[in-house]
């Protein structure tokens, strides 16, 4: 759907994020914040609970504002974007509204978008059955299992064809068995559609199987520790779950989110030049990464308190 | 009738209260135990009212029977606390029902009541509507606006603390008397409990709905109409049956002040003049204003099942 092109879909400069609670006391979410992100990619984030995946996905979705730094997406400000109805966006819960059928769940983004009902109609079906719930459109969504909720979700973001789809742990509430063939079916429609996917999760081989990229981000204030290229071939098959190259990519994750820290103070988690941190060697292998000094960091933790 | 009306608002608030708390769980199955239980409760009811006079009672006679007939039975109690002036038999009243509403009427008491039932209906039907409406208006505004809303809900809380055995008098005076004033105090004993359960009801969804929605780019219109009021919907019908019942006591009182010649407020008002020559017809007027308030309360409810169909907990 989108040719391949250099100029990134979703670009992030310098984005910080501070949330300021009532007593004035100040929790610095996001810092220094640089990414981009090419056409028809998917990005996964990766991180330590807290560490503001999910806020910086709310950013690149305009549901919350930068503090300061430049969200651009398509070539234009995030608000534009959203008001473009540029963005799908799939939670961790389906957040499905109960007084609509399944069909209607699935058709509510076309109503807003003012499309004509025989196109709705005839969409919610074909989204339907791309994620396997042809039979079940009629029903009411407390009567799915909820693997089958998200999927309903998915549905509903696919159906107007979203440049971006923002995923926030869509699969975290999932037995293994159920994630992994969701899994599947995100890829393959990834790959039919060709739309560019965020993916947040706490899994890591999750990030690796599905992922053209890991990011990996440090603790709070979370930054961009590493970026992970995933160079496993395509499509990706239940026999690249048992690969060299597979288990290859997830260590890298791993230690990547190691080095990362989890515990403030560390000093491991400067990327780009924090070579001499014992934790960990290849933090430093964050190469067009912008990382954030060491010492910014300890200043900020120092505010968090 | 002389309700302290301060007392039954304040009742009402109430329950606009625990009927909130309760909003969820009350929205049941619709079986067939309802109707029987509700039926065993009116047998048990019968029963224990004639026990009273089985017990208690003047000595039975027939139906509309002079003093000096045969006694049919004579209670063992020698003081009648259940005397047939303040405690009627249900037969009596049921006999007076097909009985002439008056001497040499053509109609009979049953007839004239259900006419003047639904005269009364009508104006609190009118006054419900309205109310609703403003209530459900009026809760809008103060959603989508802070200040308004503590500008003003104050006011309407306060509205409801004037008695209404004031309120009427005034009202009819401004409007007049007649159907105006009824539907106007209708309509105020209506509004309130709308107001206060929407205020809850309108912001009970989901924020990761409103989320999603914003992620769309909708409009605060399509918020509110495709988030904001379905979420709301089984609060507005909690409101909407205690605002049925409502509006039909403020009928009836506003009939009573603004000396209507119709309804039921004016029968309730004859039928306690005449007490002691026909205590039946004054309970038998009450069972019918009370069955009109169940059936009204009935026709939400089955609206509320029929708007709630398929939602989690309502049955289908
Ligand atoms: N609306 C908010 N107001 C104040 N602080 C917030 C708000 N949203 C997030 N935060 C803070 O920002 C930080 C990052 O939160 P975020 O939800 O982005 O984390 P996360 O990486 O998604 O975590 P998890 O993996 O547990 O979902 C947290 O410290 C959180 O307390
Ligand atoms: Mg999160």
């Amino acid at each position: 759907m989108t040719a391949p092109s250099s100029a990134p879909i979703v670009r992030l400069r310098g984005v910080d994020k501070v949330f300021a609670a009532r007593d004035g006391a100040r929790t610095v979410a996001l810092q220094g914040i640089d990414l981009d992100i090419a056409p028809g990619e998917f990005v996964s984030l990766i991180g330590p609970s807290g560490c503001g995946k999910s806020t910086l996905l709310r950013i690149i979705g305009d549901l919350v504002q930068a503090t300061t730094g430049e969200v651009t997406v398509n070539g234009k400000p995030a608000d534009r974007a959203r008001r473009d109805r540029d963005y799908g966006m799939v939670f961790q819960a389906p957040v499905l509204f109960d007084w609509r059928s399944v069909e209607d769940n699935v058709r509510l983004p076309l109503e807003i978008l003012g499309r004509d009902k025989a196109w709705r109609v005839e969409r919610a079906r074909q989204m339907l059955d791309l994620v396997d719930l042809g039979e079940f459109t009629k029903h009411m969504p407390y009567q799915l299992s909820g693997g089958m909720q998200q999927r309903v979700a998915i549905a509903r973001a696919l159906s107007f064809e979203p440049r971006i789809l923002l995923m926030d742990e869509p699969f975290g509430a999932l037995d293994e068995m159920t994630r992994e063939r969701l899994n599947d079916e995100v890829l393959r429609i990834w790959e039919q559609t060709g739309t560019t996917i965020v993916f947040v999760t706490h899994s890591i081989p999750e990030a690796v199987f599905l992922s053209s990229r890991v990011v990996v981000m440090s603790p709070r204030p979370g930054r961009i520790t590493k970026i992970v290229d995933i160079d496993l071939p395509r499509p990706r098959t239940d026999a690249i779950r048992e690969s060299e190259a597979y288990f290859a990519r997830i260590t890298e994750v791993r230690e990547a989110l190691r080095a990362g820290g989890g515990h403030a103070g560390s000093g491991a988690g400067g990327a780009g030049g924090a070579d001499g941190s014992g934790a960990g060697g290849d933090a430093g292998e964050a190469a067009g990464v912008a990382g954030t000094a060491s010492a910014r960091r300890t200043a900020a933790e120092g505010a968090v308190g | 009738m002389s309700v302290p009306a301060h007392d039954s608002v304040r009742q009402l608030e109430r329950g606009v209260e625990l009927e909130l708390e309760a909003a969820e769980p009350s929205l049941g199955r619709p079986s067939l135990r309802r109707p029987l239980l509700f039926l065993a409760a009116v047998v048990v009811v019968l029963f224990a009212w004639e026990g009273v006079k089985l017990l208690g009672g003047t000595p039975w006679r027939a139906p509309g029977a002079l003093p000096g007939s045969p006694v049919l039975w004579n209670p063992p109690f020698r003081w009648p606390f259940a005397n047939d002036l303040n405690l009627p038999h249900v037969y009596s009243i049921v006999w007076a029902m097909f009985q002439p509403f008056q001497r040499g009427a053509e109609d009979s008491l049953l007839r004239y009541l259900v006419g003047a039932a639904l005269y009364t209906w009508r104006e609190a039907f009118i006054g419900f509507v309205l109310g609703s409406l403003l209530g459900l208006g009026l809760a809008t505004i103060f959603v989508h606006s802070r200040l308004a809303e503590r500008a003003f809900v104050p006011y309407v809380i306060a509205s409801q603390t004037i008695p209404i055995m004031a309120l009427a008098p005034l009202v009819v005076f401004a409007l007049g008397q007649g159907v105006g004033s009824v539907v106007v105090i209708a309509t105020y004993l209506t509004f309130f409990p709308v107001t206060i359960a929407m205020l809850r009801g309108l912001r009970t969804f989901d924020p990761r709905a409103l989320e999603l929605l914003r992620s769309y780019g909708a409009s605060r219109r399509e918020i509110y109409t495709k988030l904001r009021l379905p979420a709301s919907m089984p609060y507005l019908f909690t409101a909407l049956k205690i605002a049925a019942t409502a509006s039909i006591v403020g009928a009836i009182i506003a009939e009573d002040t603004g000396a209507i010649q119709e309804g039921l407020g004016r029968v309730i008002i004859t039928f306690n003049q005449y007490y002691a020559t026909g205590p039946e017809k004054l309970w038998a007027t009450i069972f019918v204003a009370a069955i009109l308030g169940i059936l009204f309360f009935l026709v939400i409810r089955v609206a509320e099942l029929l708007v709630l169909r398929g939602r989690p907990g309502v049955g289908e």
